[in-house]
């Protein structure tokens, strides 16, 4: 039960903490600063704690921190700020998606991961894609015209999301 | 039934055009919340600080033989425990005085902590506080507690039985209405017909995302400032009381909320975080798990309701007579104030003279119930609509026509004798939600198809007899900038932005250019509570005050300036110029810099008071009770699968008339959220408890829509521009959520030709019904 040292890069800054095995990667980027990891349930359920782990969108809950020795880590804030927003977060803000906001880091994760493997998804695909995210304000709907726009928006700049 | 309804047309209504009222602009909180830039309660750490947990009771109905913390206490790094002992007589008030006659009851108020006996699976015992969170939990379990087992009661209509085991004296009644209007007998003797129907509700949990949050400490002048996620920041007063401190010496400064639909109107974390602030004199953070958001905090009371209707053959109601039961579970906290508001709600949006409604709440030894979106709006139309539909079906009615001949008209008044004075539009909004649905899908053997409808009326603003006020305090900065202060929590339905955007456009300022500061309740001008409905109404009308008076000042002197009378000028992007001559014009950073030379006081403080009444007749339940109502319908098609019991939502139309849509985007997230919630409530939704032990812990077991659950509600937003609040709005938070869940009743009822009377309608039900199970 001792500690380990374990090295992460976290949106590109490079962080070594000495963690207790048991410690969640949640709580390791939490308590390293990345509150836009959001907490909703710890068990893998509601979708609003998730990152980019070497490049997979996974809930953080559910992984170890000493799981993540030597990774690569984006969260929500490692896509886009205030002032040069990611495609995805501004199409979220224009498309009414937001409304509490607190499952937004986790849908805009899993929205990049879609739209990553899928440029022009389908709503089915869409909701597919969103169903490990739980919203309790909007209904979704908005959420999924946020992505489809996010998606068109990106391939008329023809970038990578 | 009811295969193509066309709209009913709408009457003419001439709103005008404005420059961002009614503009679907990019909300003021959005791309802070998109990049994650937003900081919520649980977010926020200090120097020095430590973590508290709580021991909550795993018995719903115990005597504690015995609590000894001393071993927790011992702990190294366990700084503090608190007990009941400890906070001997502090208590959760709800009750103001005078507001519900329920004051000799005010004794059954919850303590913050269990003294000699707990009531409920989930109850608080005891507090800890720690240098780490892991040592707050070793903490937990080394509490030694011992209980002696009471005999519980689990459901209300066995509370008030004779005998029933009694969480107080003198009897678990928490709360009693009746009202009394016209002459039942009459009423009942002139029916053709009489229609009598039972329907019945669960627990529900509002599971918002963010769970109960908060950060408290000790400041240098002695004042305890809690930074929590809270729909109601004056609370500080319940918590000065319960400290026994002056009401100046404790300071909430609320945060974005990540959610609250009603459980964030309770106190939770805050008065916990300022005992022990108090206590240890360090900054103290405690945030809940979601098992305990699903142990502790509040839940949508169940209800048993019973309809007994007479009608003649054509559908017109001549009397009705309705009972309700609800469950306060453990403890009253809003539970009056949500019977009164199901009470005065009993009856729907009709026209009904002779009526009777007698409702009750008892306590049982189960989670405690308060305030959930619609605040027992919901479950009133659960009986009222379910009950229009039996009707129809008894009498070989289309249930659209039923409604037709008992719908509300302006001028009407309802079951306590309030006269609504604003639009009523519930066939416009019903045909429209009906006509939204297009064609009808077919039938197989398999898979039944069926419509249902439901139209409602929630009301928007507290209850008058509260004398509810709002403040809201705005100024123009000396580069035309616009800073706007107001105590508002934003809950996440826009209440921020709302607000911006009303002082923007009286302004004639971009929305960018106004700031918000909000709920502080030290610094920020007092706004009251973001719960029933009430923020675009009241604080919206206060925002509206006090941006006009800084308004005239500045036309005043821009006029002067541009040598035209006032009526001449107009403020938009961020200039002053004369009505119908662009060229002559005075920037705002100008006409700023000339009023300040002057000495012209550019910010003003404004307050609005909603219309004060007095209570109920107590013996005829009749008064005003609301400031004005909005009124609604959703239409949905369903699919029964006769094979799994399975319900899909095959197509949802929402309508609601709400008088102006300050941002129509923000307002059909509104409509568009709160159906999708409705619709959860109908089908899926369920807080269950056997014998009081909670048997859906967490959201592994208690399951909320996720997003291939429903499809996309059609959103049909209708503007009679009547509403009492600023621009002719009506409020839509609530009103939103209540007609998805009957209509969603009313069509699986039209689809197999039977009705469920119970909610959820899980796939067990509709087996069990069908003779599958």
């Amino acid at each position: 039960m001792s500690n380990r040292i374990v090295r992460m890069t976290v949106n590109g800054r490079v962080h070594e903490v000495a963690l207790p095995p048991n410690r969640t990667l949640l709580t390791a980027l939490r308590d390293l600063g990345y509150t836009d990891v959001k907490s909703g349930c710890e068990i893998g359920e509601c979708g609003a704690c998730a990152v980019f782990l070497n490049g997979e969108a996974v809930n953080s809950c559910l992984v170890l921190a000493h799981q993540a020795d030597g990774a690569e880590i984006v969260t929500n804030t490692g896509l886009g700020t205030m002032q040069t927003p990611h495609p995805i977060q501004e199409a979220f803000a224009d498309a009414g998606a937001i409304q509490c906001g607190f499952c937004t880091p986790g849908m805009v994760i899993s929205t990049k991961a879609l739209i990553d493997r899928n440029p022009d998804p389908t709503e089915e695909e869409i909701r597919e894609a969103l169903s490990g995210n739980l919203c309790r304000c909007t209904g979704y709907g908005q959420i999924v015209e946020a992505v489809r726009l996010a998606a068109e928006r990106l391939r008329e700049e023809g970038g990578d999301a | 039934m009811m295969e193509i309804v066309q709209p009913k047309p709408l009457p003419d209504v001439d709103l005008p055009e404005l420059k961002q009222i009614g503009k679907p602009l990019r909300r003021v909180d959005a791309l802070g919340k998109a990049v994650g830039a937003t900081v919520y309660a649980a977010d926020f750490t200090m120097p020095n600080m430590l973590h508290a947990k709580v021991l909550r009771s795993t018995r719903p109905f115990a005597r504690i033989a015995k609590l000894d913390a001393s071993e927790a206490r011992a702990l190294t790094g366990v700084v503090c425990v608190l007990t009941g002992e400890d906070v001997k007589g502090a208590k959760l008030n709800t009750d103001l005085p005078g507001q519900t006659g329920r004051e000799a009851r005010a004794g059954s108020d919850a303590p913050v902590l269990a003294l000699e006996t707990v009531r409920y699976v989930g109850e608080p015992i005891a507090l800890v506080a720690a240098e780490t969170f892991e040592l707050a939990e070793q903490a937990l379990e080394l509490i030694e507690i011992e209980y002696e087992d009471l005999a519980g009661v689990f459901d209300p209509e066995e509370a008030l039985k004779p005998g029933a085991p009694i969480l107080f004296d003198p009897d678990n009644v928490v709360s009693r209405y009746t009202i009394r209007k016209g002459d039942l007998e009459a009423g009942m003797a002139e029916a053709d017909e009489i229609v009598e129907r039972t329907f019945k509700m669960p627990f529900v949990e509002h599971a918002y995302l963010e769970p109960d949050g908060g950060v408290a400490w000790v400041d240098e002048q002695g004042v305890i400032n809690i930074r929590v996620c809270t729909q109601v920041i004056e609370h500080f007063r319940s918590i000065a009381r319960a400290l026994g401190v002056p009401q100046n010496r404790i300071r909430v400064r609320g945060t974005m909320v990540g959610g609250g639909f009603g459980s964030k109107e309770d106190i939770t974390v805050e008065i916990f975080l300022a005992f022990l602030a108090r206590e240890t004199g360090r900054p103290v953070k405690l945030v809940y798990t979601r098992e305990e958001q699903f142990a502790s905090t509040a839940k949508r009371h169940p209800f048993t309701i019973t309809h007994r209707t007479g009608v003649k053959k054509d559908g017109r109601i001549t009397a009705s007579q309705i009972t309700m039961t609800a469950d306060s579970g453990a403890y009253p906290y809003l539970t009056p104030y949500v019977l009164l508001y199901a009470t005065g709600m009993a009856a729907g949006p009709y026209k009904i003279d002779n009526i009777h409604v007698d409702s009750v709440a008892a306590a049982t030894n189960q989670t405690f119930t308060s305030a959930f979106r619609g605040f027992g709006g919901p479950q009133a139309a659960l009986g009222y609509e379910q009950q229009m539909d039996e009707i129809a079906k008894a009498l070989g009615l289309d249930p659209l026509d039923v409604r037709r001949a008992n719908y509300m008209l302006i001028g009407d008044t309802t079951c306590t004798g309030q006269e609504v004075k604003s639009a009523v539009w519930s066939e416009e909004c019903a045909t429209r939600a009906l006509y939204s649905l297009g064609e009808r899908a077919p039938s197989t053997d398999r898979v039944k198809i069926g419509r249902g409808f439901a139209n409602t009326f929630q009301s928007y603003g507290r209850i008058t007899w509260f004398h509810d006020t709002s403040r809201a305090w705005v100024g123009v900065e000396q580069d035309g900038t616009v800073v706007l202060r107001c105590g508002v929590p934003d809950i996440g339905a826009g209440q921020s932005n709302s607000i911006c955007q009303i002082t923007a456009e009286i302004l004639g300022v971009p929305l960018d250019r106004v700031t918000i500061y909000a709920t502080d309740s030290a610094v920020t001008p007092l706004a009251g509570t973001s719960t029933a409905t009430r923020q675009l109404y009241m604080s919206g009308n206060a925002v509206t005050l006090a941006a006009n008076a800084v308004r005239d000042r500045l036309v005043k002197r821009a006029a002067e300036h541009l040598s035209v009378s006032e009526d001449e000028i107009v403020l938009e992007n961020s200039r002053a110029s004369v009505a119908g001559d662009g060229s002559r014009f005075i920037e705002l950073k100008d006409l700023v810099h000339l009023c300040a030379a002057e000495g012209i006081e550019l910010s003003h403080l404004a307050q609005f008071n909603a219309p004060f009444t007095d209570g109920l007749d107590p013996e005829t339940g009749q008064g005003d009770i609301w400031p004005d109502f909005t009124f609604g319908a959703v239409a949905v098609e369903v699919g029964v699968d006769t094979e799994t019991g399975q319900i899909e939502i095959l197509k949802c139309a929402a309508c609601h008339d709400v008088g102006r849509a300050i941002n129509p985007a923000a307002v059909r997230g509104q409509i568009a959220g709160g159906t999708h919630q409705g619709l959860g409530y109908a089908l899926m939704e369920e807080f269950v408890l056997e014998n009081g032990f909670i048997k859906t812990p967490s959201l592994a077991e208690y399951l909320v829509p996720t997003a291939v659950d429903f499809p996309t509600t059609e959103v049909v937003i209708l503007e009679s521009g009547t509403g009492v609040g600023p621009f002719g709005a009506k409020g839509i938070g609530e009103p939103a959520l209540t007609p998805a869940a009957p209509a969603v009743a009313n069509a699986v009822a039209d689809a197999l030709g039977v009705r469920i009377a119970e909610l959820p309608l899980s796939p067990k039900r509709i087996l069990e019904v069908l003779g599958k199970a």
